[in-house]
C-alpha cells in the first residue's frame, strides 16, 4: 500500500517536474534530470540481474556505453552523410529515433548475450571478475576505432528525432527519457511477478533445487543478462542525446561500479528503488563536486558507511518494503 | 523404468560407488539402505544428475541419461526430495510449488501475466498443498515454516511434477516419531504410480514401503532382493543390520 | 621479425608477468583463504608507487624506496584488514566488491589531494641504469632484469612460504577446506591478517618496481587490478601455482600482441593511426586469452578442486 503510494508520489514528481521548473526559471535543470533518468533506467536494467537474478555485473558500463556509442555513431554519420559500412550492405546513419534507439538496445543486446554466454558458466567471484574483465576489453575496442575519436571521444552532431519529431530542447528528450523508463518498469515489475520472474528468483535463492526441479538456469539467466544489457543500451541512447558527446568514459569500470553503486543504495530486486539510487548518487555527486574538488574524498567513505551498516537501500525507508538484503 | 548399470564414482583414490548396478521398475519402491558412508547419496547424486559417474551408465526408460544434467532429467520426469531441505526460503509455500510446477511445464517464458494468477500452475499447485496439508500455510515465506513443514513441503514439491521418478534422499531425516508414520502412508498411497527410489535410515519406514531391497556398504552393493530375503541374508545381518538389531 | 625484436619482447613479456604474479598472487591468496573479493588491491599497488617515489626522491636511494613501498603495500593492507575488511568476511561477494569500491574512490582522490593529479617520476638508480648483453648484439635494460629477477624471487619466497612454514601449510589448508583450519583451533583472525599484509606487500613492491617503467599516477592501480582478474581467472581462484601460469600467459600475450599488432596494421592504415588502433587491439588480446580459456576450462587453468 505504502509502495504504491510511493511509486504514485514519485511519478507525480517527475511528470510535474518540467512544469515546476519552468515556474521556478530553472528549465536548465531539466537536462540534468533527464540525465537522471538515463541512469535511473540503466540502473533499473542492472537491478533485474543484481537484484532478481543474483548475478553481480561489474560490466553494465559497457552496454550503456556501446548504446550510446551506437546512437552517437549513426547521428555522426547522418551528419556527415556517409555510411556506418559498406559492406555486405551499406548501413548509413539515421537521426530516427525509432531507428536509433532500437538499433542500440540490439547492439548491447547482443554484446550481452556474448558476454554473458561465457560469463554465466562460471559462478561468484570468478562471474564478476569476468564481466569487470569483458567489459574492460569492450572498452579497449571501442579506444582502437580512431574514426570515432578514439580517447577523445565523440562530439555528437545534432539529436534524434522521434517519427520526424525533433528531440532537440530539454523537454521533449526529457518525456522521452521518462516514457522510457515507465515503460521499462512496468514490464519489468510484471515479468517479475510472472513465470519468468518466478524461475529466475527460484534459481536465484537455490540454485540446486531449481536445477532438480527441471528449470533451465543457464537460459533463464542469459535471457535476462541480455535484456538487462539492452536496455542498459537504450539508457546509454538517451545519454547520447542528453550530452550530445559519447566518450569512453561511459564504458569505464567506473560507471560499471557508479551503476551497482545506485542499485545498492536504492535497494536491490524493487526496480524502484535503483531509480531512486540513481537520482540520489548523481546529485549527491553534484551536490559535492559543488562544495569541494575533492568531493569523492566525501562520497567513497559515505558509500562504505552505507555498505557496512545501512543495508536495505533508500527504498525501503521510502516505501517501507525493501528488496532482499 | 530407472537403470544404474556399473556406476562407478571416485573422489580420490577413495570409490565412493563401486560398479552399483540396480533396476527400479515402473511403480514399484526400491529401497537403497547401509551404513554411514556407504555412498548412498552419492548415487542419488548420479541418478539425479547432479554428479557424473566415472564410469557406467544410467538409462530412464531406455535411453541413456548419463550426460544429462539435473534439470534436463528433472524435465524427462525424475523428480527428487533432498537429504537437507532445499526450498527457495523467501519465496512463499505456493510460490514454491508453482516454480516446480511450471518446470514440468517447461515453459519459463511468461513476461505479462502475473503466475499467482496463472491457472496453468495455480490449479496443480493448490492441489498439491492441498493434499499435502499446507494449504493454510500457502502465503507465508517457505522458510518461516517449522521443519517438519518443511519436509512436507519438500515432498509436496516433488509431487506436484507427477514425475515417472522419484528419488527419495532420506525423507523421514529428522522427523518426530508422529510424524514418520504419516510420511509412509503417503508414500505408501503412491506406490504402483510412481517408481520411487527410497534412501532411509529408519528400518520400519524402509520394511513398510520397499518392494525391494539393495544393500550398499563401502560403495559396493553387497546384496538385493525382497525385503524377507534382506532380512535373512547373513551377509546383510553381519555388515549392517545386525547393529541395528542389536541396539 | 629480427632476433633483436623477439628476445627483448619476450623478456619484456616476462618482466610484465612476474609484476601481474605479484598483484594476482596476493589476490588469489586472499580469495582463496577468506573468500573475499578485494578491488583495492590495486590501491596497495598504487601505494607502494607513490611511497616508493617520495621516499627514493628524499633519502636518494631507490633501495629504500622499495622497501619503503613494499611496507606502504604491508601496512596499508594489514590496517584495511583490521579495520575494514574484517567486517566483510561474512558478507556477500557484492558488499565486498562495493566497499572496497569505495575505498578505491577514496584512495584514489587521497592520492589527488597528497601528491596532485599529475603523474610523478621515478627514475631507476644510476647503478642499473644500463644495459646488458643478453645476447650477443642484444642489449637489454638492467632495470628490467632485475625487476624480472626480483619477481622471481619473491615468487621463490612465496613458495617457500607456503610450502615450508606451519603458516603456509595452514595457508594451503585454508585454500581447499576453509573449516579445516578453523577446526584446528588456528588463530583465523592472525592467520588471515598476515596472510593480507603479505599480499600487501608484495603489491607495494610491484608498484614501486613498476614505477622507473610507467608512470607513477592515480588510477595505475585499477589498470593492473583488472589484468590480475584475468590472471587469476586464467590461472584459477585460489592457486599460486596457476597465478604463475596465467601471469606469464598474460604478460607475453600483452607484449607480443602490442609487438606485433603494430606491423600488421601499418600496411592497412595510416601510421598514425595505426599505432593507436595498434595499441587498443593489442589490449584486447588477453581478454580474448581469457574468453578462451574459460570456453574449454571455466575454472581455469589450475582448478582448486581438480
Amino acid at each position: 500500500m505504502r509502495e504504491r503510494a510511493a511509486v504514485a508520489v514519485g511519478l507525480a514528481l517527475l511528470v510535474a517536474a518540467p512544469f515546476v521548473l519552468e515556474a521556478m526559471d530553472e528549465a536548465f535543470l531539466l537536462s540534468v534530470l533527464t540525465r537522471m533518468l538515463a541512469y535511473a533506467l540503466a540502473a533499473a536494467a542492472l537491478d533485474l540481474v543484481l537484484g532478481y537474478g543474483g548475478m553481480v555485473s561489474f560490466g553494465h558500463g559497457a552496454f550503456l556505453g556501446t548504446g550510446a556509442y551506437v546512437a552517437g555513431v549513426l547521428l555522426h554519420h547522418r551528419a556527415d552523410g556517409t555510411a556506418v559500412i559498406d559492406w555486405p550492405v551499406r548501413i548509413g546513419g539515421t537521426a530516427e529515433a525509432l531507428v536509433a534507439w532500437p538499433a542500440a538496445a540490439l547492439v548491447s543486446g547482443l554484446l550481452a548475450a556474448a558476454i554473458g554466454a561465457i560469463s554465466l558458466r562460471t559462478r561468484a567471484v570468478h562471474f564478476i571478475m569476468i564481466t569487470l574483465a569483458f567489459a574492460q576489453m569492450v572498452f579497449f575496442l571501442v579506444l582502437a576505432l580512431p574514426q570515432y575519436g578514439g580517447t577523445d571521444g565523440l562530439m555528437v552532431p545534432g539529436r534524434n528525432v522521434l517519427v520526424g519529431a525533433s528531440l532537440a530542447g530539454d523537454a521533449p528528450l526529457y518525456w522521452a527519457a521518462l516514457a522510457l523508463l515507465v515503460a521499462f518498469l512496468a514490464f519489468a515489475r510484471s515479468a517479475m511477478a510472472a513465470r519468468f520472474g518466478l524461475a529466475l528468483k527460484g534459481a536465484r535463492m537455490n540454485e540446486r533445487r531449481a536445477l532438480a526441479l527441471g528449470v533451465p538456469v543457464y537460459r533463464i539467466r542469459l535471457a535476462a543478462f541480455t535484456l538487462s544489457g539492452a536496455v542498459a543500451g537504450l539508457a546509454g541512447a538517451v545519454l547520447a542525446n542528453q550530452s550530445s558527446f559519447v566518450s569512453p568514459d561511459l564504458l569505464s569500470w567506473q560507471r560499471s561500479g557508479e551503476l551497482m553503486v545506485m542499485v545498492i543504495l536504492g535497494g536491490q530486486g524493487t526496480l524502484f528503488g535503483p531509480v531512486l539510487g540513481a537520482i540520489a548518487l548523481l546529485a549527491a555527486e553534484e551536490e559535492l563536486a559543488a562544495l569541494t574538488e575533492h568531493w569523492m574524498l566525501i562520497l567513497g567513505p559515505a558509500l562504505l558507511v552505507v555498505v557496512l551498516f545501512f543495508r536495505g537501500g533508500l527504498w525501503r525507508v521510502v516505501a517501507g518494503k525493501g528488496g532482499h538484503a | 523404468m530407472l537403470e544404474a548399470r556399473g556406476l562407478t564414482r571416485r573422489f580420490g583414490a577413495l570409490a565412493a560407488n563401486e560398479d552399483v548396478t540396480l533396476t527400479l521398475a515402473a511403480g514399484e519402491c526400491h529401497a537403497v539402505i547401509g551404513p554411514n558412508g556407504a555412498g548412498k547419496s552419492t548415487l542419488v547424486a548420479m541418478l539425479a544428475g547432479e554428479q557424473r559417474p566415472d564410469g557406467g551408465s544410467v538409462m530412464l526408460a531406455g535411453e541413456d541419461i548419463t550426460s544429462l544434467g539435473p534439470a534436463a532429467r528433472a524435465r524427462r520426469g525424475i523428480a527428487r526430495s533432498f537429504q537437507i531441505t532445499q526450498l527457495c526460503r523467501d519465496l512463499t509455500v505456493r510460490e514454491n510449488v508453482m516454480l516446480a510446477v511450471q518446470a514440468a511445464s517447461g515453459w519459463h517464458w511468461g513476461f505479462l501475466r502475473a503466475a499467482r494468477n496463472d491457472r496453468g500452475l495455480t490449479v496443480d499447485a493448490d492441489a498439491s498443498l492441498a493434499a499435502a496439508g499446507l494449504a493454510s500455510r500457502a502465503h507465508i515465506p517457505a522458510g518461516l515454516l517449522s521443519h517438519g513443514e518443511q519436509r512436507q513441503l519438500e515432498l509436496a514439491i516433488a509431487l506436484s511434477q507427477a514425475p515417472r521418478v522419484l528419488l527419495l534422499d532420506e525423507p523421514a531425516a529428522g522427523l518426530g516419531a508422529a510424524e514418520t508414520p504419516a510420511l509412509a502412508a503417503r508414500l505408501a498411497a503412491l506406490k504402483g504410480r510412481i517408481a520411487m527410489l527410497l534412501v532411509e535410515h529408519d528400518m520400519d519406514t524402509v520394511f513398510a514401503l520397499a518392494d525391494r531391497i539393495t544393500v550398499l556398504a563401502g560403495g559396493r552393493v553387497i546384496a538385493s532382493g525382497a525385503p524377507a530375503e534382506i532380512r535373512a541374508n547373513r551377509a546383510v545381518r553381519e555388515a549392517y543390520l545386525g547393529d541395528v538389531v542389536d541396539a | 621479425m629480427t632476433a633483436t625484436l623477439f628476445v627483448e619482447q619476450t623478456l619484456n613479456g616476462l618482466q610484465f608477468g612476474v609484476m601481474l604474479f605479484l598483484m594476482a598472487a596476493g589476490l588469489t591468496l586472499i580469495f582463496g583463504i577468506m573468500d573475499v573479493i578485494n578491488l583495492a588491491h590495486g590501491s596497495l599497488y598504487m601505494a607502494g608507487a607513490f611511497v616508493g617515489a617520495t621516499i627514493t626522491a628524499r633519502t636518494g636511494s631507490f633501495t629504500l624506496g622499495v622497501l619503503a613501498g613494499a611496507a606502504a603495500g604491508a601496512l596499508i593492507a594489514l590496517i584495511l584488514e583490521l579495520t575494514i575488511i574484517r567486517r566483510l568476511y561474512a558478507r556477500d561477494h557484492l558488499d565486498q566488491v562495493l566497499a572496497t569500491y569505495a575505498l578505491i574512490l577514496t584512495f584514489n582522490e587521497g592520492v589527488k589531494v597528497l601528491w596532485g593529479p599529475a603523474p610523478i617520476f621515478l627514475s631507476a638508480p644510476a647503478a642499473l641504469a644500463g644495459t646488458i648483453e643478453v645476447l650477443p648484439g642484444i642489449p637489454y635494460p638492467t632495470y628490467r632484469l632485475v625487476v624480472i629477477a626480483a619477481g622471481i624471487g619473491a615468487a621463490l619466497f612465496l613458495g617457500w612460504l607456503i610450502g615450508r612454514t606451519r603458516a603456509g601449510m595452514l595457508i594451503r589448508a585454508g585454500t581447499t577446506n576453509r573449516e579445516t583450519v578453523q577446526a584446528l583451533g588456528v588463530d583465523v583472525g592472525l592467520l588471515f591478517a598476515l596472510v593480507f599484509a603479505v599480499g600487501g606487500a608484495l603489491a607495494g613492491l610491484a608498484g614501486v618496481m613498476a614505477g622507473p617503467i610507467l608512470a607513477v599516477q592515480v588510477g595505475m592501480g585499477e589498470q593492473i587490478l583488472i589484468l590480475a582478474f584475468v590472471v587469476v581467472v586464467v590461472g584459477g581462484l585460489g592457486s599460486v601455482r596457476g597465478a604463475m601460469a596465467g601471469a606469464l600467459l598474460v604478460g607475453l600475450t600483452d607484449t607480443w600482441a602490442r609487438a606485433l599488432l603494430p606491423t600488421l596494421l601499418r600496411g592497412l592504415l595510416p601510421p598514425a593511426s595505426a599505432d593507436q588502433v595498434a595499441a587498443n587491439l593489442g589490449s584486447v588480446a588477453v581478454y580474448l586469452l581469457m574468453a578462451v580459456v574459460l570456453a574449454v576450462r571455466p575454472q581455469g587453468l589450475f582448478p582448486r578442486h581438480a
